[in-house]
């Protein structure tokens, strides 16, 4: 069955990534079957060590499933090269991480400005890019200043510019609060919210705190053991 | 990505790391300064040697002499060789033929005669050659104490220092002095009044070609006195005490040793020469040459092989200097892919980062090709820089040393353009290939392990 496009923005089929350890078989993700709307705010719920991460950087093209396939906007991943994937994910996703992962050398405008490098936008244009998707986070007045001379959540939202820079399709967001207090973290959403809602991106948000799950996501689905375990619209 | 964006990014990491990636320069640099510096030196040295043997006329004569020789002379000439050609003498026409020869400077007979000199009223015996007025370029009379002959027919002498130290206990008082050669000149008989003893009984014989010998002196001024002896050619004025110009030598028209074999050939009146040397525009020239006086039916000979001996000794010897410059450059091409290598560890975040924000395999491995292309461009301009300063240093300290021994400055060293551009080319290159492991392990790594916690 190949979904269509329109209407399903990613979808795993009989996902499983095993790792193999000496004897034994670890089953990062097992036989996992999820479709994600266009224009949908999923949470991907989970315990430490569930497999969360495992499978969204298997959405996000950077790893290959043991079996099973993934589609996104109804190109099976698995059939791609790597120089295809790596398209993929310059043109079609944008990821946020936990630990930030901004370059430490380069400032803000720089870092902002490396997916357009990138995916090879003109010159001309990135300026206005790198300011636009800068304001987007209200960090235009920090455009030369270095990671390590912004607060934590200010280097997130600078993470957020630069995964929105390159007007993704598909945001991926690995626990995009986890080094954060609570109040920034809940600030980080509502801007996630809010850019959501003017530019109409899937979401797809990894997080172990089912309260900001049900807050801010459209659906909840939760992982165990590398297992699907529930996927519905929350209570 | 593009091209530009790849020298920013480059250029940008190559500064962030500065010290760690200077040092590397450097020994790129280091590398490429040893392998300049020794090649120079090759070069340098090659230089010289073919300079100097240029100037001692060794390598770039032609020595000419009838094809006669003694030992045929007693024997039955071969059926095969024609005797016209055998017995061409070597005159007047013949050395102006040889003149005109393509890549010919110039072709002079060797003068040179066993004769008395006097001076301060006593007799020495020595040998008297004739010099050409192209000899002052030769490096012989570089260190020359007065003066080179004044003009071509200038009645002056240049004396060699160990026969100048027998006539004085201070050589360099002579410069100025006067003094006088004695010899023998040639005449027709019967065209002479006072005639001296006849010379040999055997030429006494031919009615009409026999002639007498009459003594003669000569005054000459000493203008100078040389250290070295020169040497134009071989078989030239090498063993000449008393230069003297060699169209005065001529004009002597001492008895010289083919006088008797003009006679016994009989060729009336007409001087030949026992030999010409013909000089070469350079040593390249110098077969061509000798084969076309061998066509003209003449005995020729040169020290070409010799040359080509140098020219293998010279190639063996930049392939030695090229070796050990090329091993300091080895160890620089180490350093690079070390530095590469530590990069890799370091910046795995960074590589991880880069994949996941849509940089492909091949824009990862550019990154780290052009951080090496770039450190082998700085490198290697260093390098060559470094270089040149060395062989400064080395002439400096060589000039000082020959100045200590009393002998000219010489430039050992010399750093041609294609050396300059061919080293930071090949610095290129080497950084390059040093970086190709490193740029593709790079590139190949798992950005998800990247990306893991550290
Ligand atoms: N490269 C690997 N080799 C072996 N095991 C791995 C590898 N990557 C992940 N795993 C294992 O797969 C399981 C899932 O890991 P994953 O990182 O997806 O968990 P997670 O749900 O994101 O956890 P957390 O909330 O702590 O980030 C873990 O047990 C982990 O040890
Ligand atoms: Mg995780």
């Amino acid at each position: 069955m190949i979904p269509a496009s329109d209407g399903v923005a990613v979808s795993a089929e009989r996902v499983s990534r095993h790792y193999q350890m000496g004897s034994a078989l670890i089953r990062a993700v097992d036989d996992v079957t999820l479709e994600v709307c266009a224009g949908e705010f999923l949470a991907l719920l989970g315990s430490s060590g569930s497999g969360k991460s495992t499978l969204l950087n298997l959405m996000a093209g950077l790893d290959r499933p043991t079996s099973g396939t993934i589609f996104a906007h109804g190109r099976n991943l698995s059939e791609m090269s790597r120089l295809e994937l790596a398209r993929y994910r310059s043109r079609t996703v944008g990821m946020v991480f936990q630990a930030f992962n901004l370059l430490p050398r380069m400032t803000l405008e720089e870092n902002v400005e490396l997916p357009l490098r990138l995916a090879e936008v003109e010159r001309s244009e990135r300026a206005g890019r790198v300011r636009e998707a800068l304001e987007r986070v209200h960090l235009e007045k920090r455009l030369s200043h270095r990671p390590s001379e912004l607060s934590g959540g200010e280097q997130q939202r600078a993470a957020l510019a630069r995964a929105l820079v390159n007007r993704p399709a598909l945001l991926l967001a690995d626990e995009p609060t986890g080094n954060l207090d609570s109040a920034t973290g809940e600030g980080i959403l509502l801007l996630l919210r809010e850019i959501q809602q003017s530019l109409g991106m899937t979401i797809v948000l990894v997080t172990h705190e089912r309260p900001l799950g049900e807050r801010f996501a459209d659906r909840i689905a939760t992982v165990a053991d590398g297992r699907l375990v529930s996927d519905g619209v929350k209570p | 990505m593009k091209a530009g964006d790849l020298g920013e990014l480059a250029l940008r990491n190559l500064r962030e790391a500065l010290l760690r990636n200077s040092l590397t320069t450097l020994g790129v640099a280091v590398g490429v300064a040893s392998l300049v510096a020794m090649l120079s030196l090759g070069v340098g040295l090659q230089e010289l040697a073919s300079k100097r043997l240029s100037q001692s006329g060794l390598f770039n004569t032609v020595v000419v002499t009838p094809r006669t020789n003694l030992r045929g002379l007693g024997r039955p000439r071969p059926a095969n060789s024609s005797p016209s050609r055998a017995s061409r003498p070597l005159d007047e026409g013949a050395r102006q033929e040889m003149e005109r020869l393509p890549n010919v400077v110039e072709v002079y007979p060797q003068i040179r005669f066993f004769t008395e000199v006097r001076y301060a009223g006593n007799p020495y015996t020595t040998m008297v050659a004739g010099m050409p007025a192209s000899a002052r370029g030769n490096g012989a009379f570089d260190g020359i104490q007065g003066s080179f002959f004044s003009g071509p027919t200038a009645d002056e002498a240049i004396l060699q220092i160990e026969f100048a130290k027998e006539l004085s206990d201070h050589p360099s008082t002579l410069l100025g002095e006067e003094l006088v050669l004695r010899y023998a000149e040639r005449q027709a008989l019967g065209a002479q009044t006072g005639v001296s003893d006849p010379v040999n009984g055997d030429s006494d014989d031919g009615a009409g070609s026999g002639f007498s010998i009459v003594p003669r002196e000569k005054k000459l001024r000493i203008a100078g006195i040389v250290e070295t002896e020169p040497a134009a050619g071989f078989g030239g004025f090498g063993s000449g005490r008393v230069l003297i110009p060699l169209e005065v030598a001529a004009a002597l028209r001492a008895a010289q040793v083919n006088d008797l074999r003009d006679v016994v050939r009989g060729t009336k009146g007409k001087p030949s020469y026992a030999s010409l040397t013909v000089r070469a525009k350079s040593p390249s020239q110098v077969e061509g040459i000798e084969t076309a006086i061998k066509n003209m039916g003449f005995s020729a000979f040169s020290l070409l092989d010799a040359t080509r001996n140098l020219r293998l000794f010279f190639a063996v010897f930049d392939l030695l200097l090229a070796i050990f410059g090329s091993l300091a450059l080895a160890v620089a091409t180490l350093g690079i892919i070390n530095t590469l290598a530590m990069a890799i560890l370091e910046r795995r975040r960074e590589i991880g980062v880069l994949k996941a924000l849509g940089a492909a395999d091949r824009d990862v491995k550019q990154l780290f090709f052009v951080e090496a292309g770039v450190m082998g461009l700085l490198g290697g301009t260093l390098g060559v820089g470094f270089g040149w300063l060395i062989g400064r240093a080395v002439t400096w300290g060589t000039n000082i040393y020959l100045r200590r021994q009393n002998l000219p400055p010489a430039h050992v060293f010399s750093v041609p353009w294609w050396l300059v551009l061919g080293a930071i080319a090949f610095a290129i290159i080497v950084s390059l290939a040093a970086g190709l492991y490193p740029a593709s392990r790079a590139a190949r790594l798992n950005p998800v392990e990247a990306l893991r916690y550290e």
